[in-house]
Order: structure tokens, then C-alpha cells, then sequence
């Protein structure tokens, strides 16, 4: 079998502004944080799922970008139920790994969460797209040095030769001390623009 | 298939021991690697947790370099792909991948009290250090996924390779008793007050451990009989981040992708190594999935009586024991275990057994609505 993959959307979120398929969607003040940004995003869009301000920031980084590229798309809850979900960082879950370390780090300051500690891992934020959207298809999240194109591509490739997944939402959501960047989109039969590493690198880097 | 996909020499680092043969005959003694610690360092009261002493991994590591110089778990997995290397003879060449399989990583460089820089902490720097240890040439790829990264690492590193991308890959998982984990388990109430007891009436939580594992994973068989990876799977539950889905169903869904993909029934199952963490919640998860899947007449074990739960390595570390399973043609006792839990009927290995067996289902789940299974066969082939 030879499937060929297509990028058929995608959707960056950095410096406080979201752009889905090279159209601004928002843009607020780059100055504010992350939350800030996450919360007027959040208003913009008028959603109503107030589990999003339950979640990590790492998670609500991973959400936002999912739902408003899944917006965008004309998609079906059967494609949604067999869609792979394969994501990337270089930080992991450290951003919240360092909150949940500040709570155990002295005897007399000890103040350890479960609504903490179980953001501490990067995956997460992917199981909450997945629950949003009721997505069961294939998950896997990776960490590399850097933003990854070549690899993404080969894997989504794998999967759908392999029969395990028609379409897959691949990408890359990044949180840590120095700042915030996302970047997702559709690996599937039906996209124009072909899915190599040059053309998902060249998304990447103009948005 | 098309592209058969082999596992060749796995190496294991845990409580049990440093070698596969430590491990497997400790379990077919029926002991256990988790221990009453009494660690201030880690929790203000005793717990129970599988942990290796850090002087015993110091004293294996001098042959490979100086102790001082690298993280516990960095040197669990120097030693246990050193070991897979070894054995293996393997080339690395630029086919080749490196796999790394862990949920916290060295997530102790955090700690102030560690000496270590926090940069230690992040998964790429883990992976430099056993890239540039071992003369790896192309960027390891990181699997973080919850509780159910040691398996899936298989699957990528099958998937991957079936597609050409690869010719091998070396595929080692770790993670540490610390305690970031240990304090975090404990302020879900999940540990438990004594060894843990998976699919027991009597359980009453999960126990932690720590290992490394690793195998290599190619398209080359070097013995005359093998074990080949035949299917795999790995769905989310898309219902609860940190509790599984009550129906069973992305496991469900792991179970039948790696069957379909085998051409296998449930019948062909030999043996079963499931996740069972002793909590309710999971085993009961199990219990359906696994008859939803028709499989309840399997033997089953699960192996976290011996290892505690070893996170992103526990799939790995439990996969090998199967392995060596499959190889004795023999079924190894699912510790802990006395009177059923569950609600629905599983078919729980109670003593070792022989048995042969042929084919091999591993499972994991975790947080995250995570899961997945990988089918693994024996073939024999002639000369």
C-alpha cells in the first residue's frame, strides 16, 4: 500500500498571536504571559469548556492550537475517533515539573497538588485534546533538541502505511521559562500542499 | 509479513539484578524487589518502592567510566545499553536509531539538594549523554508517553523501521525512584502499605520501582529461532487524564489494531502481561478490556509484585521477562495476587507453570488516556 500524506491545515501560536492557515486569528499584546494570552484567546473564541482553565500551561498551549485548528477544518467525529495524535517539545513537561518541585522542596514549605502533579507529564496535554474531541486513534509525544520536521513526517508516514491511522495531527508545543510556541496540522489524503520535511519546515519558521 | 521486524538481546538493570538470568530467576523464586524504605530523603514515613542501591550501581559502572561524573538513571541505561551492545555485536551505522523510552527522565537534577545542573532534567541532554557515549549518528528520538512508553517505543521502532526509515534501532527505557514521583503518588493516596497486590481482593495501591531495559529491534535475525514483533497498537482512551476509561476502551482498541495487524485471534494468545498496578481503577479497566477482547481464558500475569511500577520503563522490563517466558515456554506467577478483585473473570497465573509459549500479548495504560499493546511470535528457522 502507498498512501500519500498531504498537509491539509495548520495553525501557529507564538507571541501572542494564533494564525491558522496563514490567517491571523488572534493577536493581542505581546507583552503578557502566557495565561493572559491563554485566557483572552480563551474569551475570543467563546468557548465554553471551563476544564481549560484547570490545565497546565503546557496543556492549554497544546488545546488552544488543536481546537482552533480543528475549527477550521471540515471534519467528521468518525475521522476525529480514528485520528493519530503525534506531538513534540524539548522541554517536556518541565514548565510544571519545576512548579510541583517548588512544593516539595522544603519540610516546612510543603505543599505537594495531585491537580499538579499530574501535568507533569507532556503527554497530557494531548489526552485532553483527545477527551475534547474524542479522538482514539494512535498517541505518541516525542522530545528533541529542536523542532523536528524530517522526523515528524516520517512517522505520520509510518503510520498511515501501516494502516494504523488514516489522517494524524502532528506538531510541536514548547513551554518553559524563556517562552511559548506551537505549531500543529493535519497530515492527510485530502490536503493541497505536500508533506515534506521543506514544506512543514517552512510552515513552521513563517509563522 | 513483508518486513519482519526481530528483537535481539535485551539487557535489564533493576532490583532483581543486572542481568536477564538475575531476573527471571528471582521471579521464578517468587521474589520480590519492593522493600519497606526508609528514605527521609525521599518521604517523611516509610514506603515500600523496588530500589537499586546507588553504591551497586556505582561499583558495575567503573568498567564503563567514572560514577561520579553521571546521573543515576544516565548510568542505569549506559549499563543496561552497554550490555545490549555488547551482546548484540551491533554496527551502529547511520540506519541505525536510538530510542529512549522514560516519563521523568532525570527529573532528581531538580532537586537543590542534587549537585547535578538542571539542565540534566531536560530529555534531549539524557539523550546526548548515551548518544555521544556510545558514538550514535543520528538525534535519539525521546518517547514520552506516560506509562505506556517502554512498549510503544517497539512499536516505533518497528514502525519505523518497516518503513525504511531504519535499519535498527537500540531501544532502552528508564526511570527513577525520586521523590518528585513518590510524593506526587502519595498526594493521589495510590501507594500502597505493603508490596502491591495487583487484581487482588486485598490491594490497596500501587508500588514504585525503578529499572533500565533495553533491546535491539532489527530486521535481521541472528539465531535460529527468534522472536519477531508482530503487531501493535497504542489508542487513547479520550475519557479521563488520569483515570482510565471504565470501559476499557483504548486499550480495547490497542489490543484489536495489534491483532488485526498479526492476523491473530484470541485464541492464539498464549500469555498475557498485563499492566496491573493494583489500583481498582486499573485492574478493573483491564479485567473489561480484556474480556471485551475475548481473552479472559489467557493466562495473565501482571509483574509489578516484583518490580513495583517502573513508569515508562515497566512495559519494557515486563515485555523482556515475556520474552524469556516464551523462551523456557514457561508462565511466571502473578505476585500478590490470592483472591480476585475484579469483577469480571481474568485467567491469573498463580504458580509457574510450563506451557508452551508461542505468542505473546504486552499491554500498558497510563495517565494521559493512554495505551498499548504489542504482539510479539516465536519463530523457528531452519539453517
Amino acid at each position: 500500500m502507498n498512501i500519500k500524506l498531504n498537509i491539509q491545515a495548520w495553525c501557529s501560536v507564538q507571541n501572542g498571536t494564533v494564525i491558522c492557515n496563514g490567517k491571523k486569528i488572534v493577536s493581542t499584546d505581546n507583552e503578557q504571559g502566557f495565561s493572559e494570552f491563554a485566557k483572552q484567546v480563551y474569551k475570543n473564541q467563546q468557548w465554553e469548556y471551563p476544564k481549560f482553565f484547570k490545565m497546565d500551561r503546557l496543556s492549554k498551549l497544546t488545546f488552544l492550537t488543536a481546537e482552533i485548528l480543528l475549527k477550521e477544518l471540515t471534519i467528521s467525529s468518525e475521522e476525529k475517533e480514528q485520528l493519530a495524535v503525534v506531538l513534540s517539545n524539548k522541554s517536556a513537561s518541565l514548565d510544571t515539573d519545576r512548579k510541583y518541585q517548588d512544593s516539595i522542596n522544603s519540610i516546612e514549605n510543603f505543599y505537594p497538588s495531585p491537580a499538579v502533579f499530574v501535568y507533569t507529564l507532556p503527554n497530557i496535554g494531548m489526552g485532553e485534546v483527545c477527551i475534547r474531541h474524542k479522538i482514539q486513534g494512535e498517541n505518541a509525544f516525542f522530545v528533541f533538541d529542536d523542532f523536528n520536521p524530517l522526523f515528524l513526517k516520517q512517522y505520520a508516514e509510518s503510520l498511515a502505511q501501516n494502516n494504523k491511522a488514516p489522517q494524524v495531527l502532528c506538531g510541536w508545543t514548547e513551554i518553559d521559562e524563556k517562552g511559548y510556541n506551537s505549531f500543529l496540522y493535519l497530515a492527510s489524503p485530502n490536503g493541497t500542499l505536500p508533506h515534506t520535511e521543506e514544506t512543514i519546515k517552512k510552515l513552521y519558521t513563517q509563522s | 509479513m513483508e518486513n519482519p521486524i526481530y528483537i535481539q538481546e535485551p539487557s535489564l538493570i533493576t532490583p532483581l539484578g543486572f542481568s536477564v538470568s538475575e531476573n527471571v530467576s528471582a521471579i521464578e523464586k517468587e521474589q520480590s524487589g519492593i522493600h519497606e524504605q526508609h528514605r527521609t530523603d525521599i518521604l517523611d514515613t516509610p514506603f515500600y518502592a523496588a530500589m537499586i542501591a546507588s553504591e551497586k550501581i556505582d561499583a558495575t559502572f567503573e568498567k564503563l567510566g567514572d560514577p561520579s561524573k553521571y546521573l543515576k538513571l544516565e548510568k542505569m541505561m549506559l549499563l543496561s545499553v552497554a550490555e545490549t551492545l555488547e551482546k548484540s555485536k551491533l554496527h551502529i551505522s547511520e540506519k541505525t536509531a536510538l530510542i529512549i523510552a522514560t516519563t521523568k527522565g532525570s527529573i532528581d537534577a531538580l532537586d537543590p539538594d542534587n549537585s547535578f545542573s538542571e539542565e540534566r532534567a531536560y530529555l534531549p541532554v539524557l539523550g546526548n549523554k548515551i548518544q555521544s557515549f556510545f558514538g550514535f549518528k543520528q538525534e535519539p528520538i525521546v518517547v514520552s508517553n506516560a506509562c505506556v512508553s517502554g512498549i510503544l517505543a517497539i512499536a516505533i521502532a518497528k514502525r519505523l523501521i518497516q518503513n525504511n526509515v531504519y535499519e535498527n534501532a537500540v531501544v532502552v527505557a528508564g526511570d527513577l525512584v525520586s521523590k518528585f514521583t513518590v510524593t506526587g503518588f502519595n498526594t493521589f493516596q495510590a501507594l500502597s502499605n505493603g508490596p502491591c497486590k495487583p487484581y487482588s481482593k486485598y490491594r490497596n495501591g500501587i508500588s514504585i520501582g525503578e529499572a533500565a531495559a533495553s533491546v535491539v529491534i532489527s530486521s535481521e535475525k541472528n539465531k535460529t529461532t527468534a522472536i519477531e514483533v508482530v503487531g501493535d497498537g497504542s489508542c487513547n482512551d479520550a475519557n479521563h487524564i488520569s483515570g482510565p476509561s471504565r470501559t476499557g476502551e483504548g486499550l480495547l482498541k490497542s489490543v484489536q489494531s495489534a491483532m488485526q495487524e498479526a492476523v491473530i485471534s484470541s485464541k492464539d494468545i498464549d500469555l498475557i502481561s498485563a499492566h496491573g498496578t493494583a489500583t481498582i481503577y486499573n485492574d478493573e479497566m483491564e479485567a473489561i478490556a480484556f474480556n471485551r477482547a475475548n481473552l479472559q481464558k489467557v493466562p495473565l500475569h501482571s509483574l509489578k509484585g516484583y518490580y513495583g511500577h517502573t513508569l515508562g520503563a515497566s512495559a519494557l522490563v515486563e515485555a523482556i521477562i515475556g520474552f524469556e517466558a516464551m523462551n523456557q515456554n514457561k508462565l511466571f506467577t502473578s505476585l500478590g495476587y490470592d483472591e480476585s478483585g475484579i469483577s469480571e473473570p481474568l485467567n491469573i497465573i498463580q504458580k509457574v507453570e510450563k506451557k508452551t509459549i508461542n505468542t505473546f500479548l504486552k499491554t500498558a495504560s497510563g495517565f494521559g488516556g493512554s495505551n498499548a499493546a504489542v504482539l510479539f511470535k516465536k519463530v523457528a528457522f531452519e539453517h
